[in-house]
């Protein structure tokens, strides 16, 4: 019983990190039709800042955070404006080879920039850890799930109450429609993808003082972000927030109860299934129809 | 349901009935109750003001929807629940109302393609090459060169689909539809956007279709069109059939002038609404 | 003019291990084969039918794994009572195990991607390699794990019992790569240019077309999927039994990738692109590796990825062969893309 409670905590915790991986994922599919295979790679590149503020400039933790979700942003904007700027209107697979090129010439990159040596990052939160009756969590976990369910619900927030929010959503219904409206397409696919990759690179500098920070940390984290998406069904973001608690609890139960080792494979088996059964995702709205 | 008596060809047996078919998108109803027969040999229009359910009746037929309530048979064989492709395979082929043709291949392989239906050889056999592959590969392509000449796009063989002029990628999209060897052609608007000498080849074209013992059944707003070719004209509205009969009764119909609502029936006046 | 150029192809291919005496350039040759080989199977799927499948390296690593675990036999405990053990079994025995097994795995993604096409097939194949490479990875009793399956047999060649020859040496692997490539060219090519590969190009040009003049679209696309992984699993059962060493990085998304910039640097959908391709990214890295580290050479892969995209989206092959009929006139024999290019004039001569 003791047992099981850890467990859905773990799943909690874990599952609110999951949410966010997912959501800028599905976000950028949804309005803009693009696999993003580089937002692994944007969840590397916050670690790293945060590696790289915190640890080698010696920044306030706080701060840094701060820091490495801004340059996501920008690292975002770069993306969109050099690479998928000049294919729009191209076909989806175009763009994913385009994207899966990226995705490599980052990793690598940082591969050669930061070596292949994993890094750790301090965190100024106590070691011990905070003990709930049967259970315990550490600090730095609870100050990661707080920041992650409030970068979601302020994500929920730019989308349904801001101007920006609303030409989002205006192109995700029917992007010719809202251009012919005076939305201007260009600059809301930037800031669609500016947004999804502050959102991956936030989880990547939350998770990376948790974890170590290695080149290929992007890898999983992109499987598991496409598990996610596709749980909730592609562009639909209630759906990826849900769909991250899922995969948090499908990997939390296979780990404790079937085999540590198949911790990772839980998410893409479930995958396999879900898509095998109800093949646009458990929440997909309905597509168009008439 | 129809305000004049049915005229035309009736002694012949039915070859496609549709039986009280009802398509509903959600809420949204696009066929209500559709109620009609297309005997052998009949050239049938389908009309009816945009949105009124023409499409969504094609697609019903051909097994790219399924119809919420009702029924299709085809010669006895319910078409209800089958692939498009299996449609197909009971000789029922359709042309699309947006002009859809293999693009990047050139006419003669759209040709080819159409053919599918016409080989029988298997995937095995194909890799083992065997004798009667070759000899089927021939006849395929003999038969695509009669179909390219009895269409008249013979001389385009090698230029590619999408590069033929509007009028002619049309033509091409019936001789892909002919290829598969129908028994009756579904035409959605196949002369939609053609100027008035191509219509009327096209109107030759539809004669010589009908010669070769393919029934028709017609989507076309070009009234001029489904006055001149059709036996009989089934006239949609909301979803549901408001009368049915021979062209000459159809434009003189009531109901269907106000259907029209001043588009008028008559003649080439019958705008696209 | 092209069965010339085919003929001098193929003289210099056989060749090879006659003038080009350094064992390890010959190594590079060997490896290249193989991974050439498994474009060619990508390309069919990719190419001609239009599915993009990133987890091809899965059906790779499972005629690698298949292959090598029954060439040396394995004893699983499957329950308390149950025990599951295979002796070890001849090379070639093992070898066409391997294909059919991978064939298999084909088989059952064509029924997936049935219901699914686009991103959602992107992911799905994806998924189904991480899940595999991660099965090679735990199931340490059957594959050993991390530690990686060693002392794999090489081929051997001979009629059982009256004489055999195991080959160790890099000459007669070279000339068993050879083989297969082209044998899976020759089927490859057949499938292609027939009704069956019409209809693939069918599926990938205008589906809904397709399926109104009576193509099975789905029927098809297994189809291309069982040959497709067929292939890939016998270059994996040659490099299995070449390397003699396979570990569960083989089914890393890197060599998919690997993969998928062979086809589309080449060509997809050309029988040729895969060939091309696969040459030019089984020896640049020899080129690069005196003067740039792995991380560079993968940089210069995503790099070229990209570029190759944008500037020259169809491939290599398309382009040298618009330039060259631009200039010389067209080619004697057809690609499947342009099939037959009619020829009514020739039917009305004979």
């Amino acid at each position: 019983m003791d047992q099981l409670l850890q467990h859905l905590l773990n799943t909690l915790i874990l599952g609110g990190t999951y949410a966010l991986l997912g959501i800028g994922l599905t976000l950028i599919f949804g309005i803009m039709k693009v696999v993003n295979f580089t937002h692994g790679e944007l969840y590397a590149f916050g670690a790293y800042m945060m590696f790289f503020f915190a640890m080698v400039l010696g920044l306030d933790f706080f701060a840094t955070l701060v820091i490495a979700v801004i340059l996501g942003v920008a690292l975002g904007a770069l993306i969109e404006i050099t690479l998928l700027r000049p294919l729009r209107g191209a076909n989806i697979d175009t763009t994913m080879l385009v994207m899966i090129g990226a995705w490599i010439v980052m990793q690598n990159t940082e591969q050669l920039v930061w070596s292949g040596i994993a890094k750790s990052i301090n965190t100024p939160f106590p070691v011990e850890p905070l003990v709930l009756g049967p259970v315990s969590v550490s600090w730095v976990r609870v100050f990661v799930f707080v920041v992650a369910v409030l970068l979601i619900l302020g994500a929920q927030l730019l989308i349904h109450r801001t101007k920006l929010g609303k030409a989002m959503r205006a192109t995700f219904q029917d992007r010719d429609t809202a251009a012919l409206m005076g939305v201007n397409i260009n600059f809301v696919y930037t800031a669609t993808f500016a947004l999804g990759s502050g959102l991956a690179a936030a989880a990547g500098a939350l998770l990376g003082p948790v974890f170590v920070v290695t080149p290929t940390m992007g890898n999983l984290a992109a499987l598991k972000a496409f598990a996610i998406v596709i749980l909730g069904g592609l562009g639909n973001i209630k759906g990826a927030t849900i769909g991250g608690f899922i995969l948090a609890f499908v990997e939390e139960m296979g780990a404790g109860y079937v085999s540590s080792g198949y911790r990772d494979a839980m998410g893409f088996l479930l995958i396999i299934i879900v898509l095998l059964f109800k093949p646009t995702g458990l929440f997909a709205r309905a597509e168009r129809i008439g | 349901m129809s305000a004049i008596p049915n005229t035309a060809a009736p002694v012949l047996e039915p070859v496609l009935e549709i039986e009280h078919v009802a398509v509903h998108f959600g809420g949204l109803v696009a066929v209500a109750d559709m109620n009609f027969a297309v005997h052998e040999g009949e050239v049938v229009s389908l009309i009816g003001p945009n949105g009124a359910g023409k499409t969504t009746a094609f697609n019903v037929i051909t097994g790219f929807l399924r119809p919420t309530k009702g029924r299709i048979r085809y010669r006895g064989t319910v078409l209800t629940g089958l692939r498009p492709h299996e449609v197909a395979d009971l000789g029922v082929v359709r042309t699309f109302q947006k002009t859809s043709v293999f693009d990047t291949n050139t006419v003669f392989e759209n040709i080819l393609i159409g053919l599918h239906r016409r080989g029988r050889c298997t995937a095995w056999e194909t890799l083992l090459g065997l004798p009667r592959v070759r000899a089927e590969e021939k006849r395929l392509r003999e038969e695509a060169v009669e179909i390219l000449e009895f269409v008249g796009i013979a001389r385009r063989a090698s230029e590619l689909g999408g590069a033929l002029p509007y009028g002619e990628q049309r033509l091409l999209e019936v001789a892909v539809a002919l290829a598969a060897r129908p028994s009756l052609l579904l035409l959605d608007e196949p002369v939609s956007g053609m100027n008035p000498a191509e219509t009327s080849s096209f109107m030759r074209l539809l004669a010589r279709i009908r010669a070769r013992n393919i029934t028709v059944l017609l989507v076309e707003h070009d009234m001029r069109m489904v006055m001149g070719v059709s036996d009989r004209v089934v006239v949609l509205n909301h979803g549901k059939i408001i009368a049915e009969g021979p062209p000459a009764a159809i434009q003189q119909n009531p109901e269907v002038i106000r259907a029209y609502l001043g588009h008028g029936v008559r003649g080439e006046g019958a705008k696209r609404a | 003019m092209k069965t010339a150029l085919l003929c001098l192809w193929l003289a210099v291919l056989l060749t090879v291990p006659l003038w080009l005496t350094d064992l390890y350039f010959l190594h590079i040759l060997i490896t290249t084969g193989i991974f050439t080989i498994a474009a060619m199977s990508l390309n069919l799927l990719l190419g001609f039918t239009g599915q993009l499948s990133l987890g091809h390296v899965a059906f790779f690593g499972i005629g690698a794994y298949t292959s090598a675990l029954l060439s040396l036999g394995f004893d699983l405990q499957l329950t308390e009572s149950y025990r599951f053990a295979v002796a070890p079994k001849p090379v070639w025995l093992a070898f066409l195990a391997g294909i059919v097994v991978a064939g298999f795995f084909g088989w059952v993604i064509g029924r997936i991607s049935f219901k699914v096409r686009g991103a959602y097939f992107v992911i799905v194949t994806i998924s189904f390699a991480e899940v595999v490479r991660l099965v090679a990875l735990n199931w340490v009793d059957l594959t050993e794990g991390p530690m990686a399956l060693s002392a794999i047999p090489p081929f051997t060649f001979g009629i059982p019992g009256l004489w055999e020859e195991t080959i160790y040496k890099k000459q007669p692997n070279y000339y068993l790569v050879l083989g297969v490539a082209i044998l899976s060219y020759l089927v490859i090519r057949r499938l292609v240019l027939s009704r069956v590969g019409r209809a693939m190009i069918a599926l990938r040009e205008n589906e809904p077309l397709a399926t109104s003049v009576g193509i099975d679209v789905t029927r098809y696309l297994i189809l291309a999927a069982v040959v497709s992984a067929a292939i890939a699993g016998a270059a994996g059962g040659l490099y299995a039994h070449y390397v003699r060493i396979i570990d569960p990085d083989i089914f890393l998304f890197i060599y998919t990738v690997t993969m998928v910039i062979m086809v589309i640097t080449g060509g997809k959908g050309t029988l040729a692109g895969p060939i091309v391709g696969g040459l030019i990214f089984g020896i640049l890295p020899v080129v690069l590796r005196s003067f740039a580290g792995p991380e560079i050479q993968w940089i210069i892969y995503g790099a070229f990825m990209i570029l190759i995209v944008f500037f020259l989206p169809d491939g290599i092959v398309p382009a040298i062969r618009s330039w060259w009929e631009g200039r010389v006139g067209p080619l004697a024999e057809p690609e499947p893309a342009e099939l037959s290019n009619a020829r009514p004039a020739e039917r009305q001569a004979e």
